[in-house]
């Protein structure tokens, strides 16, 4: 089974933040879930411009979190949002909502 | 101003945890961290901060990072601040988006901290060399300033000096660079109190302010000299005896200097170290070469300075022509050299009608093409004329006089060691010439007191016979006599009594010159203007013409002459 998280990569980011690693991830729990939230409100406006901003920047801050399968999933949204596909988007969103909460789970456990 | 050991770092970026990492990242190296939420926070921030690096999230609400990076870039202006784009962006159209608007380079997420301390490194160092090379060239630009500033300066000063000849006179043409001086040329020339013009041209060694250095008392000299009426070699000994003193070894000028005299139409020259002059006679359309046969002035002490010169007819029309190396030196396209074959073949194929000065000038101009500069190149020419063509030129050099001495007496001794190494008719014409008025007047001046003192002199203190030159061989005796009597003279004088006044339209000058001779015995005669058959006239009849009277007292060993000026001649 895939990591949700990559163990390595929050080892380092352990080292890196030392005390205020704690306030981190509290920052990007609080900061993904309101991401995902927008999401799909955006997705019910079909505002596809924004899906694709909102969800590049918790690309960017999931890869940094080391979630790997996360970013990955962030990318698709953004490249299906490029083209204005709805279809795919609902399935991608379903998969990241679930995906959220095991490194939701993964994070606040380490 | 230098670059800090420590570093602002302005990190622009709309996700929080994203700028968290980065800002420990940073922090840990030691840097300062300003942190912002979007582009407008991230400019008013650069503004208010003025940070050394800058960092940017490419995607932000309100304004973006391109956005952000162009007002920044800007606002630095002349400063390197350099921007760093922080962005998953993988395409290569927004990456190439990111440096069109200023971006120096890019981070990409997830970040790497040693990635990031090594760019914040290798920016350091290049703002510092940026802050360096800035400092630099304005210090350079500054340097620049200065001596640009310094040489109008120098420039302005030494046309002052240089511009108050005569080298506008009617029978003057020149070419000379307006920076000439800065190349080392200089050109002066001024008329004497007989009426005769002296021009020297000097070539420097070096360019720039070395050599634009000796131009100063060259021509403070040479004006103050020429205008007193003192010889071209006098002249000459005092400048190399000046240029000796004050240049260092290796530093010298080039010179040729020439006295033109327009009564009796010749020329004296002195050259040392000029190419060849041409002398070009009008009717003939032969040219003389005259050689440099001495060294630069400024080499040798007075002992060993040579002052010999060459003597030339000249012919109404006949043309002295005089130049620096610049003319024969200038070079061609291929690096050639324009050389003296060619300048004497523009005399030779000259038609006697043309006008050589500017067929020279044209010639040397097509012969190094395009790209020919003026700077190198000095010119000039001294035409043959009568003496009023002259005249003319040199009267209004004087006009502009208002103060200075007004009444005045003196009384003046010459002693026997004097006689024999001085000419004082220089000192006193200095003291005359300071009187308006009486500077336009100073050729009469020096004929009436140069006859008067070698009367006084020659006649009265020595005892020569004036008859003996009516022969050739008492003029021969005659000169003889003067110089071995001259030799054990012990004792005697000649005296000068001066007194000027002023009159209503002018003023009068009263000279009157005594000697400790036993006089003579035809005073009366000489006195009321008879001839004096087997008596020399003592050059009196001449000085009659140009003074308002002229008498004998005594017994003949004093004499007392009259000039009158007015403001109106």
């Amino acid at each position: 089974m895939t990591q949700a998280v990559d163990l390595e990569a929050l080892a380092a980011l352990k080292d890196i933040m030392e005390d205020e690693f704690t306030a981190l991830v509290q920052t990007y729990l609080a900061d993904t879930e309101a991401r995902v939230a927008l999401l799909h409100e955006l997705l019910t406006q079909q505002d596809f411009d924004e899906i694709r901003k909102n969800a590049h920047s918790m690309k960017g801050s999931s890869s940094n979190l080391g979630a790997s399968l996360l970013t990955d999933l962030c990318f698709q949204v953004e490249q299906q949002s490029k083209g204005n596909h709805l279809d795919g988007l609902d399935t991608l969103l379903s998969q990241i909502d679930e995906e959220f909460l095991l490194v939701k789970e993964a994070l606040e456990n380490c | 101003m230098a670059v800090p050991y420590v570093l602002k770092v302005l990190i622009a970026d709309d996700t929080d945890s994203d700028r968290l990492i980065l800002e420990s990242i940073v922090k840990r190296e030691g840097h300062e961290v300003v942190c912002a939420r979007d582009g407008l926070e991230a400019v008013e921030l650069f503004k208010s901060t003025a940070p050394d690096i800058v960092l940017l999230d490419a995607m932000m609400p309100r304004l973006d990072g391109l956005g952000a990076a162009k007002q920044i870039k800007e606002l630095a202006g002349d400063e390197l601040v350099p921007i760093i784009f922080l962005t998953s962006l993988t395409d290569t159209e927004s990456l190439v988006k990111c440096l069109e608007a200023g971006g120096d380079d890019f981070l990409s997420k997830p970040y790497n901290r040693f990635i990031i301390q090594a760019k914040i490194k290798a920016f350091k160092r290049m703002r510092e060399m940026h802050v360096t090379l800035h400092r630099q060239r304005n210090e350079i630009a500054l340097h620049n300033e200065h001596l640009l500033q310094e040489q109008t300066v120098a420039k302005q000063v030494f046309d002052n000096i240089a511009h108050s000849g005569c080298l506008d006179a009617a029978n003057v043409k020149y070419l000379l660079s307006p920076l000439a001086v800065f190349n080392g040329d200089v050109l002066v020339a001024g008329i004497r109190p007989s009426g005769n013009m002296m021009v020297l041209l000097g070539d420097f060694t070096g360019h720039g302010l070395p050599a634009a250095i000796g131009a100063m008392p060259l021509a403070t000299s040479f004006y103050g000299m020429v205008q007193k009426g003192f010889a071209l070699v006098d002249v000459l000994r005092e400048i190399n005896q000046k240029l000796k003193s004050i240049l260092p070894v290796g530093v010298f000028c080039c010179a040729c200097i020439v006295d033109m005299d327009f009564v009796k139409r010749r020329i004296k020259v002195w050259n040392g170290g000029l190419p060849d002059c041409y002398l070009y006679r009008a009717k003939t359309g032969e040219v003389e070469p005259v050689r440099s046969t001495h060294l630069p002035l400024g080499v040798q002490g007075d002992k060993a300075f040579r002052d010999d010169c060459v003597y030339l007819e000249m012919d109404l029309g006949d043309r002295f022509f005089m130049w620096s190396d610049g003319i024969v030196e200038s070079r061609n396209h291929e690096g050639g050299m324009y050389g003296e074959e060619r300048l004497r073949r523009v005399f030779d194929s000259n038609d006697a009608s043309g006008n050589l000065f500017d067929e020279i000038i044209a010639d040397v101009h097509d012969y190094s093409g395009e790209g020919c500069r003026d700077d190198d190149l000095s010119l000039v020419e001294l035409k043959m004329v009568e003496p009023h063509e002259v005249d003319a030129s040199v009267d209004a050099l004087s006009g502009h006089v208002s103060t200075g001495l007004m009444e005045w007496a003196l009384d003046f001794e010459v002693k026997p060691s004097t006689f024999r190494l001085f000419d004082p008719l220089p000192l006193l014409l200095n003291i005359l010439v300071e009187v308006p008025g009486l500077r336009r007047h100073s050729g009469s001046l020096y004929t009436i007191l140069a006859e008067l003192y070698s009367n006084a002199l020659e006649h009265g203190v020595l005892g020569l016979k004036s008859e003996w030159k009516e022969s050739p061989e008492g003029f021969s005796r005659y000169y003889t006599e003067r110089t071995e009597r001259l030799r054990v003279l012990i004792d005697g004088f000649v005296s000068f009594h001066l007194s000027h006044k002023t009159t209503a339209d002018g003023g009068s000058l009263l000279i009157r010159v005594g000697d400790s001779g036993g006089g003579f015995s035809h005073v009366e005669k000489l006195n009321v203007g008879h001839k004096t058959e087997g008596y020399s006239g003592r050059g009196i009849p001449l000085i009659r013409t140009l003074c308002e009277s002229l008498r004998y007292i005594d017994n003949g060993s004093q004499v007392e002459a009259v000039f009158s000026w007015s403001n109106d001649q």
